[in-house]
């Protein structure tokens, strides 16, 4: 290599250098809305109260433009006899369990969404589609969506479901938090025909008091813990019930936030291009290094 | 660049053969299920559920054929970075199974995304957080970097030979020119490209191996671990040289050709140290972990956990640590087939047998839409690779070493 081409080489390192760590400053600030607001909203879910009459079913359904039936059609209980999980014609659905501690009565349990602290689906979704909002929802952004499912796999609870059947335009469906109706200042559809006090919506800290204090009051009536308050990071939504959580096939979950591995290895990797960069100026050095000898030992020169 | 020890040529030999032509009916039954999935839906064609969100095609059309399509970032570091240029021979055809194994690549995740024509969206939509982000970027721009570091052969195959049909050939002069010109630009500043190639390759095969970081406790614990961005980078690193050989032993056997060995056994001499990182690592993770007591229960699991490391890495690797072997196309060859064997199971592990969701009612097996595509696509690679080998000038015809690089010199590449 003459002296001007090793010049130009170095200039040319240098200007992919500067290239690449200018992306750097732009994709630092492209993460997606993760907003913990201290008076973020929530639901307690008392699973002692619940009735398991289902309306809430149905009311999500109505609320959110699905096929709903008429509401006396929920008054099956038969349906109960199969566990179902959350998909995309029913975004929330009831299940049933054998009676807890001092009760002969069955446990219904109600499913949706946990509407993480910490999602795992914001942080994994490949175009940040998904937000954490100001008011506790985790919502999400149809027109961004590709379609990867990656938010699928990343969902400690399994939650958002996929239209396999639609060849166009199929939707990643899963509770919403009735981002539409709590904005007009109108309460969650399932919290608002609950006939029971089995689903309360407040601000969280709100109702993790209440939580405590339901616990407090009547020992004998739950377990001493409330599923949500620390699992996974915190959760919007939050459970009591009068039998161990595991029983009730809620995940086993740490209290560490889902994504807080995969970022940090992640930010780690990209920690504002300096890796790359070094890499690649390392690489760059290597190269020329190597060339260089090769010529040296041309020219006899070794 | 150095040319004397390498003459790339278009191969002469027929293309057609009852081999291509079963290739040929595998690529159309895998085509005919392809349009049912775009016509009827992901639903329609594959087993893939709420439950099961990624399937074999994420597992072996993305997943695995990244990995195993890292035998041209491995090659371009040995022959370029290093400038070993002993190796140049094997560098082009690295490169054309890393161009079509990305485009592969590309084309799996095309066929997958339930939304394919926003497939441009992570381009203007970014998540920093997102480990699939990164993949997705790197492997778009990493695919860009393997056209242009092929381009070079496209030039030199048209180079002083720009006949265009009819009336176009008054153009024949003027495209002439743009060739040599674009070829003069590539070779000086091919080497940005070399390095930024091998760079985007290291970022996004480790990337890889965050994916099912963040899906925690859902992935069985033989294979869930911090480090699985580090065994990705270290299989993918493992895998490059016996694909390599693989390829090129299969490539010679069908073409007629004699085995490169030369360079072959050397590159197999380089493998077992590598294969010994990996396993080092792998070994050593499980024991921090102590995962090996899920290896004493009797499941997929462990069944597979088992295979993978023993067929996968610990018979090839002491197989590459025998001279014999490497002196022995068909023992050199098995040896290579395993390793490759052993990162796409790792892959497949990886992305299908571990997941285990909560919520889980049964388990998930390809359908046989999903089979026929992926062995569709392969077929499709090796349909392309021999069109392409068989009229660009990609392989290095053993025994012309010594030839003068006479056409070079009408090429103007640096002096
Ligand atoms: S439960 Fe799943 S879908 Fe809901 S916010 Fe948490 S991670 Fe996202
Ligand atoms: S399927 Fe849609 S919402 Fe889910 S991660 Fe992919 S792009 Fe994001
Ligand atoms: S509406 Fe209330 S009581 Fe009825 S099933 Fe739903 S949560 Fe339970």
């Amino acid at each position: 290599m003459s002296g001007k081409s090793r010049r130009d080489f170095l200039k040319k390192s240098a200007l992919i250098g500067a290239g690449v760590a200018g992306f750097s400053t732009t994709t630092s600030k492209a993460a997606p809305k993760n907003i913990l607001s201290e008076d973020r909203m929530g639901v307690l879910v008392d699973t002692t109260a619940c009735v398991g009459c289902r309306n809430c079913e149905w009311a999500c359904k109505d609320a959110h433009g699905l096929p709903a039936g008429n509401l006396e059609s929920y008054e099956d209980r038969k349906i109960l006899e199969t566990k179902r999980r959350p998909d995309h014609t029913a975004l929330t659905v009831v299940n049933e369990y054998p009676h807890g501690k001092n009760s002969n009565l069955p446990i219904d349990l109600k499913v949706q969404c946990m509407h993480c602290d910490h999602p795992a689906c914001v942080s994994a979704c490949i175009v940040g589609a998904f937000s954490k909002q100001e008011n506790g929802s985790v919502i999400w952004d149809t027109d961004m969506c590709i379609g990867c499912r990656y938010c699928m796999a990343a969902c400690p609870f399994q939650i958002p479901a996929f239209e396999y059947d639609k060849a166009l335009n199929p939707l990643i469906m899963k509770c919403d938090f009735c981002f539409e109706r709590t904005k007009e200042g109108k309460l969650p559809a399932c919290v608002s025909i609950c006939p029971v006090e089995a689903l309360t919506y407040g601000p969280r800290t709100e109702l993790i008091k209440i939580a405590r204090s339901r616990i407090k009051r009547n020992p004998a009536r739950y377990v001493d813990h409330i599923f949500g308050e620390y699992e996974v990071g915190g959760t919007s939504w939050m459970y009591l019930a009068s039998k161990d959580f595991k029983e009730l096939d809620f995940p086993n979950l740490g209290k560490n936030p889902a994504p807080g591995v995969s970022e940090s290895i992640q930010h780690g990797i990209f920690a504002y291009f300096v890796p790359p960069v070094s890499l690649y100026a390392l690489l760059g050095g290597i190269m020329w290094i190597t060339k260089r000898r090769k010529e040296l030992e041309e020219e006899g020169k070794i | 660049m150095n040319h004397e020890l390498v003459n790339p040529v278009p191969i002469k030999h027929k293309f057609f053969t009852p081999g291509v032509i079963a290739l040929v009916i595998i690529a159309l039954n895998g085509l005919v299920f392809l349009m049912g999935r775009f016509f009827f839906g992901l639903g329609a064609v594959t087993n893939l559920n709420n439950q099961y969100p990624w399937g074999l095609w994420i597992g072996v059309d993305v997943a695995a054929g990244v990995a195993l399509a890292a035998g041209g970032f491995t090659t371009a570091a040995l022959g370029h970075v290093m400038h070993r240029e002993e190796y140049h021979a094997i560098v082009r055809p690295a490169l054309l199974t890393a161009m079509l194994g990305y485009t592969f690549v590309a084309m799996g995740v095309f066929v997958d995304i339930g939304r394919w024509y926003f497939i441009w969206h992570p381009l203007v939509m970014w998540n920093g957080n997102s480990a699939l982000f990164e993949v997705g970027i790197c492997v778009m721009i990493y695919m860009s970097v393997l056209y242009i570091e092929f381009l070079p052969i496209v030039t030199e195959r048209f180079i002083g030979k720009v006949n265009l049909p009819g009336f176009l050939s008054s153009l024949n002069k003027l495209v002439d020119k743009i060739l040599r010109l674009l070829d003069r630009g590539l070779s000086k500043t091919m080497f940005v490209f070399i390095i930024a190639g091998v760079v985007l390759s290291t970022l996004h095969q480790s990337s890889l191996g965050t994916l099912m970081v963040i899906a925690g406790p859902k992935m069985h614990p033989l294979w869930q671990t911090p480090v699985l961005p580090l065994l990705f980078l270290l299989s993918a690193i493992s895998v490059g040289l016996p694909m390599v050989i693989f390829e090129s032993l299969i490539a010679s056997r069908s073409l007629k050709l004699k085995p490169e060995m030369h360079i072959l056994s050397r590159l197999g001499s380089m493998i077992a140290p590598i294969l010994g990182i990996y396993l080092a690592f792998k070994i050593g993770d499980m024991f921090i972990r102590e995962t090996f007591v899920y290896l004493g229960e009797f499941n997929t699991a462990s069944v597979m956990f088992t295979i993978e490391i023993l067929f996968g890495v610990v018979i090839p690797l002491r197989m590459f640590l025998s001279p014999k072997v490497l002196k022995s196309p068909p023992l050199l060859f098995t040896a290579s087939a395993l390793v490759v064997f052993g990162v796409l199971l790792n892959r497949i592990n990886n992305f299908v047998v571990a997941y285990t969701p909560p919520y889980s009612t049964e388990s998930y097996f390809p359908s046989f839409g999903e089979i026929s595509v992926t062995v569709g696509f392969a077929a499709m690679l090796v349909l392309a690779y021999r069109f392409i080998v068989l009229n660009f000038p990609v392989i290095s015809l053993p025994g012309k070493h010594t030839a003068q690089p006479t056409k070079y010199s009408i090429r103007g590449v640096e002096k």
